[in-house]
């Protein structure tokens, strides 16, 4: 299963070793994603069926089932179609190694880790209700946990009670936060989070915001004003926005992620809520059409539940 | 987005059968691949997709074409009715009890929208000369019950709280008691978010739901949710048996087909729809506008249906022969406003026109407020200007503005609208006599 790996440079005895217990936890998190998904694929492949339309037809609802979309799905069967036509593939069940191939290729492209210098601004962004506050409680137990000085910016002056909300995440993680009031501008917010991260020499500054539906103008402008003030006023800081998804989002995550990142230059996504039962198959639309890589995966309510996202053991994950 | 053209590829497919009096069953499914492929883009569950296409595959072989109608518009008209007899065929109300006070619990996914809902739900009955009051369930989230206190202050409904050390079970039925006691007589129970699959937690809401036994449980749906929302609808609908759906964020660019699975998987109707960031920003659900919107195209029928219905033929007639002497006056231009506005809003009417592209015309910001103004200042001209505006000269103008409360610049820009659009009209009934469709064009549609 899955020999294509076998052929990637990559080293499998050190993936072992190193993180067994968080590759371990990955797989548990995608248990259902995984059950869902490959049981289908699997009921459909051990018939020692024959290799036809037909087949692929039911592939194809597997994915779209799966939130991929059709066009990124058409691609994928198309792909599929050619490559088992080359391979002289007759056999059902090496379908699924191809699929998985293609899914790991799509996702791959371009890929490279996502490596945090200090100072590191990451702006966290999405719209309404995808956890943004709560992933930036994971994210600074995360970096506390490596060691790092962790600075939180309350920059959703909006939504009520938001602020109250991060306040108890800072509480929980132990770390700073700097807050104005309910209803101040968010930008002056991110300016005096940057001055006071200088200031205390923070590593990472994790910048909350406002929930925004895309289409709103004025918030997309809001959202511009306080990447501008992040861009001029740390100019010796790596910022990165990342924009939070939630995974039982449908086909209206490519234009989500399209004007986020228009407007803010999203630089990676998180995507939330996989514990459940969808499967976020829209991010491998968003990697096929707008090359935005997905950096972490919430996979449960725990603090510890946010992973950090790798493609190879991503498609393993959601394959074996 | 590629749904956007879906009245063109239908064309496409039916141009080829002009003439024809019935549709083959080859011509159908060709047409029906296009609509599935719309559906799932819109985020219509498959299975739901598949069972529509069916019906509506099985209905388009069985009709005669309509003669008034080309086939690819006869077909449009089927997809539209049932999908519009899917989505439920009327609006459907909150079911108030008979003693107060009437209970109502919302669930729902995390981050659907219930704290946000919740206020504008008890906003809207409070409009609606209700006593509601707001209660606090959610002891998870941090700060989820500040947040429904901040709500409830702005809208001045009060919150009933009990902190988050006590069960959710208990704080409900602690709402209840103090309800009866202090004459309110909606009580609004907001829960936690919880994932369809916690088993515990999904009992916590059964155990609120014996408790309390409210009149109406409403499942907050995320509008952008894609094909997993049936599972998470059958879920909700198996454990507690629901009573309707509130769709939320629908002011986002979604079509929304999260709705027609929906309802489709648990036969429940949408009964609110929340659109926006104020927190009046809820109104009561319309099936039938929604079916438009999941389909991204345009609804030539109820277009053509409401221009017929507000324009009678011999005016029309007599109009055209007007714009054909050049003799269109801002007398005529009032009365076609008028009827405009009887057909309803102008930015609906805009969307019902296939092709047109509503996050394109942003530009062109036509409002009902711009009709008013419009109107506000023909009425304030005299009858002879308005037959004759060559007439308006500065100091009538000065008048005009003064009198409809714009400024001369406003005028002056009427006037020449008015005169570019009368221009215009001409080559419109000069193509129109041609092609023998002139007397249906809307003048004023540009």
């Amino acid at each position: 299963m899955l020999n294509f790996f076998k052929k990637n440079k990559k080293e499998d005895a050190n993936l072992e070793k190193d993180k067994k217990g968080l590759y371990q936890k990955l797989k548990d998190g995608l248990t259902r994603t995984r059950n869902n998904f490959t049981a289908k694929i699997d009921s459909i492949l051990s018939l020692g069926r024959k290799i036809d339309d037909e087949l692929f037809e039911e592939l194809e609802e597997i994915l779209i089932l799966a939130d991929v979309g059709v066009v990124t799905t058409e691609k994928i069967i198309e792909n599929m179609k050619i490559k088992a036509k080359e391979q002289k593939i007759k056999e059902a069940d090496k379908i699924k190694d191809l699929l998985a191939e293609e899914i790991y290729n799509i996702m791959e492209v371009n890929e490279r880790p996502f490596n945090i210098t200090s100072p590191t601004l990451i702006l966290i962004v999405g719209v309404n209700g995808v956890g943004k506050t709560t992933t930036i409680g994971k994210l600074a137990n995360k970096y506390k946990n490596e060691g790092k000085k962790v600075l939180l910016v309350a920059a959703d002056t909006f939504r009520a009670a938001a602020i109250d909300q991060l306040e108890v995440w800072a509480g929980r993680n132990n770390c700073e936060i700097i807050k104005h009031e309910e209803g101040s501008d968010p930008a002056s917010v991110v300016f005096d989070g940057i001055k006071a991260a200088k200031a205390r020499g923070a590593d990472i500054i994790l910048c909350d915001t406002a929930g925004r539906l895309h289409n709103k103008k004025n918030l997309m402008e809001e959202l511009k004003k306080i990447y501008r003030v992040a861009q001029r006023e740390f100019d010796n800081a790596n910022i990165e926005t990342l924009l939070v998804l939630d995974a039982t989002t449908g086909q209206n995550a490519v234009q989500q992620a399209k004007i986020f990142k228009e407007a803010v230059n999203v630089t990676g996504i998180i995507l939330t809520k996989l514990d459940g039962t969808a499967k976020g198959g829209i991010v491998i639309s968003i990697k096929s059409e707008l090359d935005i890589p997905v950096r972490f995966i919430g996979v449960g309510e725990g603090i510890d539940d946010l992973q950090e996202f790798d493609s190879e053991k991503f498609v393993r994950a959601l394959f074996e | 987005m590629a749904f956007e053209s879906l009245t063109g590829k239908l064309q496409d497919i039916f141009k080829k059968l002009r003439g024809k009096g019935k549709l083959s069953e080859k011509d159908v499914k060709e047409a029906m691949k296009e609509v599935k492929i719309a559906l799932l883009e819109a985020d219509v569950n498959f299975k739901v997709v598949k069972e529509f296409i069916n019906t509506v595959t099985e209905k388009s072989l069985g009709q005669e074409v309509m003669e008034s109608l080309t086939p690819a518009q006869h077909v449009i008209k089927i997809v539209n009715d049932e999908l519009t007899a899917l989505m439920g065929s009327k609006e459907s109300k909150i079911n108030f009890s008979d003693k107060p006070p009437t209970i109502i619990m919302m669930v729902g996914l995390q981050g659907s929208g219930k704290t946000t809902t919740s206020g504008k739900l008890a906003n809207y009955l409070k409009s609606k000369g209700k006593n509601p009051i707001l209660v606090a369930c959610d002891v998870y989230r941090p700060a989820a019950i500040k947040q429904l206190q901040v709500v409830g202050s702005s809208i001045n409904v009060p919150v009933f709280s009990m902190g988050d050390k006590t069960t959710p079970v208990d704080i409900a039925k602690g709402a209840v008691d103090f309800a009866k006691n202090n004459n309110y007589n909606v009580v609004i129970i907001d829960t936690a978010g919880r994932l369809h699959i916690d088993e515990e937690l999904m009992d916590e809401l059964k155990n609120i739901k014996d408790a309390v036994n409210p009149n109406e449980i409403l499942l907050v749906v995320d509008a952008m949710t894609g094909q997993d929302v049936v599972n998470v609808a059958e879920s909700f609908n198996e454990k507690l048996d629901i009573d309707g759906v509130i769709l939320t964020k629908l002011d986002g660019d979604t079509r929304g087909g999260a709705a027609l699975s929906v309802k489709a998987v648990t036969h429940k109707p949408i009964k609110f729809i929340a659109s926006g960031e104020k927190l009046t920003d809820i109104e009561v659900f319309h099936p039938d506008r929604m079916a438009s919107r999941i389909l991204g195209m345009g609804d030539v029928l109820s277009l053509i249906e409401k221009a017929q219905s507000q324009i009678d033929e011999k005016k029309a007639l007599e109009l055209q022969k007007k714009i054909l002497d050049q003799q269109f006056s801002f007398d005529d231009f009032l009365e076609q406003l008028q009827g405009l506005k009887n057909m309803g809003p102008i930015d609906q009417l805009f969307s019902m026109i296939p092709g047109v592209n509503m996050s394109k015309l942003k530009g062109v910001n036509v409002s009902d407020k711009d009709i008013k103004r419009i109107e506000a200042i023909i009425q304030s001209m005299t009858k002879e200007e308005r037959q004759n505006p060559s007439i308006i000269n500065g100091s009538r103008k000065k008048r005009i503005a003064a009198g409809s409360g714009t400024s001369i610049q406003q005028v002056n820009s009427l006037i020449k609208q008015f005169e570019q659009t009368k221009k215009m009209m001409k080559q419109f009934t000069d193509l129109g006599k041609s092609t023998k469709i002139g007397k249906r064009r809307m003048p004023f549609f540009r």
